[in-house]
């Protein structure tokens, strides 16, 4: 099994609630990526037999959305905004920080695999900017200081 | 978890509960919670339509369509299923506040949702949650949980022997998902690339059926609605115009935040006492008034305009979203046009070459602009490129990527000259020269 049973289960529960097997496919991607780390062959392959579909239907589905990737992630994907409301209060600054303290460039991995980074656009904290995630969690009104404790909490959690 | 902002001029209606630990549902019911949606089922399906009609709510995702009125275009008779979809896809440069109502007060949402069900004689609805708000997909999923326990969703809702479904669904990272007819083709587990209209969602949306599509905070005010009647609501605002919004304040402002105040409301007086002005004494130089998809306001303009839909649409423009950036007087225009250019470059799905193009070809443009490799005749060839592009493509996000870029050139166009020549930008002259050669025709 690519992903565990426990998640298996509850795919084949969710898919009831659409009246197509594929409607879930989108969830089921980034659900399975936060299980396994990525979207690999062989989790691409359990998802379009799992909604009836074609492998190559299925990466076209992945490819058009951002936060799939098909490619190991660092542990902690840090996910810097440099959209507007960002970029007006020091979001470009962020991820320079970032890049330096971390070493590496967008869409990058540490040699350790602890971190990778990432520019995106807006994550829907602008007047909470600037704001990075990483992973899941939101780290907001960042200040240089305020986010060399959140990187290095994170090394530490390691 | 954002922090809440208060202000003595805000109404606070979709917003009452934040704060107050609405999430759990003892507490919502507390706090009048699932009256509304009670209420809705001892009513007619048109006196649901007409009570929201009279309450002028318009579409709070941006377009501000009368929520009634798209209400009233779903046919009665259909032969296939009818849902109520909620378009919690918030990714709107500058809004950030279908966030705040997620993580505050997600069982007023999954009311909106039943209500608007009645209303139509749907019987099921889909919760659609941006892939990045991991977090509120958590919440929503509690709150659903908790609704079917108490048998307030289900087979027997309120015991009224009716059946109504809610179930939440995610996205994985798309701006162009927000967008209706690609939300209902991602909901339906494909690449979200957008519908050709007519037909309309109310006619043939999800697999077929006739579908309501409502952003968050719309369905959200609609308990509110029912309970405190149409016409009340519509009194908070201006005529045409009902209700309060929520505004999402940010960029150079000395208390960003997101404010509840009632539509109508002077842009001058949100600025500077209600975001309590522009930090370091500066000027203000440009608002952006409803997220980077809206024509952008100098200062002068948006010193006197107040914020509802007519005001905007008068004046050929557009209210948005609630996202009001606010730029000082040492923002460079070039490069926020630049900045935004990038973004919508980035969120094309490439399915209408107008767009696809356009976005590449103008980013490529200002990226040369900004570090001083412009020509003047780019000046006009941009403004010519973003016009080229209105109203030829499937989905708006073309447009949106045109408006903004049209604006700046119009109104700051001497700042683009102010690049010509190999000059540094004058807001950065210590920053990147450009590695560009300069053109010589």
């Amino acid at each position: 099994m690519v992903v565990s049973e426990k998640l298996d289960r509850f795919f084949d529960e969710k898919i009831k609630e659409y009246p197509t097997r594929r409607s879930f496919l989108v969830p089921m991607l980034l659900y399975t990526q936060d299980e396994i780390g990525y979207v690999t062959d062989e989790a691409i392959a359990y998802l379009a037999k799992k909604t009836d579909l074609t492998e190559l239907e299925v990466r076209n589905v992945i490819s058009y959305y951002s936060l799939l990737h098909t490619k190991p992630m660092g542990k902690y994907h840090v996910q810097v905004c440099t959209n507007i409301s960002c970029m007006l209060r020091g979001g470009e600054e962020v991820f320079d920080h970032c890049r330096q303290k971390l070493g590496i460039g967008h869409k990058q991995k540490t040699a350790d695999g602890v971190f990778s980074l990432e520019e995106v656009e807006c994550i829907g904290a602008c007047s909470w900017a600037p704001a990075i995630q990483v992973n899941y969690d939101f780290h907001e009104n960042l200040t240089p200081e305020k986010l060399d404790k959140v990187l290095d909490d994170y090394r530490k959690k390691n | 978890m954002a922090d809440l902002v208060s202000h003595p001029d805000e109404i606070k209606v979709v917003s009452n509960r934040f704060g107050k630990g609405a999430t759990s549902i003892e507490r919502y019911l507390e706090l009048d919670g699932y009256k509304a949606v009670q209420k809705a089922l001892q009513m007619k399906p048109d006196d649901i339509i007409n009570e929201v009609k009279t309450s002028n709510l318009r579409g709070r995702g941006g377009a501000g369509f009368s929520t009634g009125m798209k209400w009233s275009f779903v046919p009665k008779e259909s032969n296939k299923p009818k849902y109520v979809l909620v378009n919690g896809d918030e990714s709107e440069p500058g809004t950030c506040k279908d966030r705040l109502i997620l993580e505050h007060d997600p069982h007023s949402v999954i009311e909106g949702v039943v209500i608007a069900g009645l209303a139509v004689g749907a019987q099921t609805g889909y919760v659609y949650i941006r892939g990045e708000y991991r977090y509120l997909v958590d919440i929503m999923r509690k709150a659903l949980a908790d609704a079917y326990a108490r048998g307030f969703l289900g087979k027997n809702i309120f015991g009224s022997g009716r059946e109504f479904n809610v179930y939440w669904h995610t996205g994985a990272g798309a701006y162009e998902v927000g967008e209706e007819s690609a939300l209902m083709e991602s909901l339906e587990g494909k690449r979200g690339i957008p519908r050709i209209r007519p037909p309309f969602p109310a006619v043939v949306g999800l697999w077929g059926g006739p579908t309501v599509i409502n952003n968050v905070e719309t369905l959200a005010s609609v308990p509110h609605i029912i309970l405190m009647g149409g016409q009340k609501f519509a009194d908070l605002g201006t005529p045409k115009n009902g209700g309060t919004r929520l505004f999402c304040l940010s960029g150079h402002i000395n208390k960003p935040g997101v404010y509840e105040l009632p539509l109508g409301y002077p842009l001058k007086k949100m600025i500077y006492e209600v975001g309590g002005g522009i930090p370091n004494g500066k000027k203000l130089k440009a608002v952006v008034p409803g997220g980077s998809s809206t024509f952008v306001l100098t200062a002068e303009e948006a010193e006197q305009l107040n914020m509802d839909f007519d005001t905007f649409s008068k004046r050929g423009e557009f209210l948005g979203s609630g996202g009001v950036v606010i730029l000082d007087e040492d923002t460079c225009m070039v490069k926020f046009a630049l900045r935004i250019m990038k973004f919508y470059k980035h969120e094309s799905c490439g399915w209408c070459i107008p767009c696809r193009e356009g976005t590449d070809w103008l980013e490529k443009t200002l990226v040369r602009f900004h570090s001083g490799g412009g020509l003047k005749k780019d000046i006009d060839n941009i403004k010519y490129l973003a016009q080229n592009m209105l109203g030829r493509t499937f989905c708006p996000l073309g447009d949106a990527a045109a408006i903004p870029t049209i604006s700046i050139v119009d109104k700051w166009r001497k700042e683009f000259e102010d690049h010509l020549e190999g000059k540094p930008c004058p807001f950065d002259p210590e920053g990147a020269v450009s590695q560009l050669p300069v053109l010589s025709h």
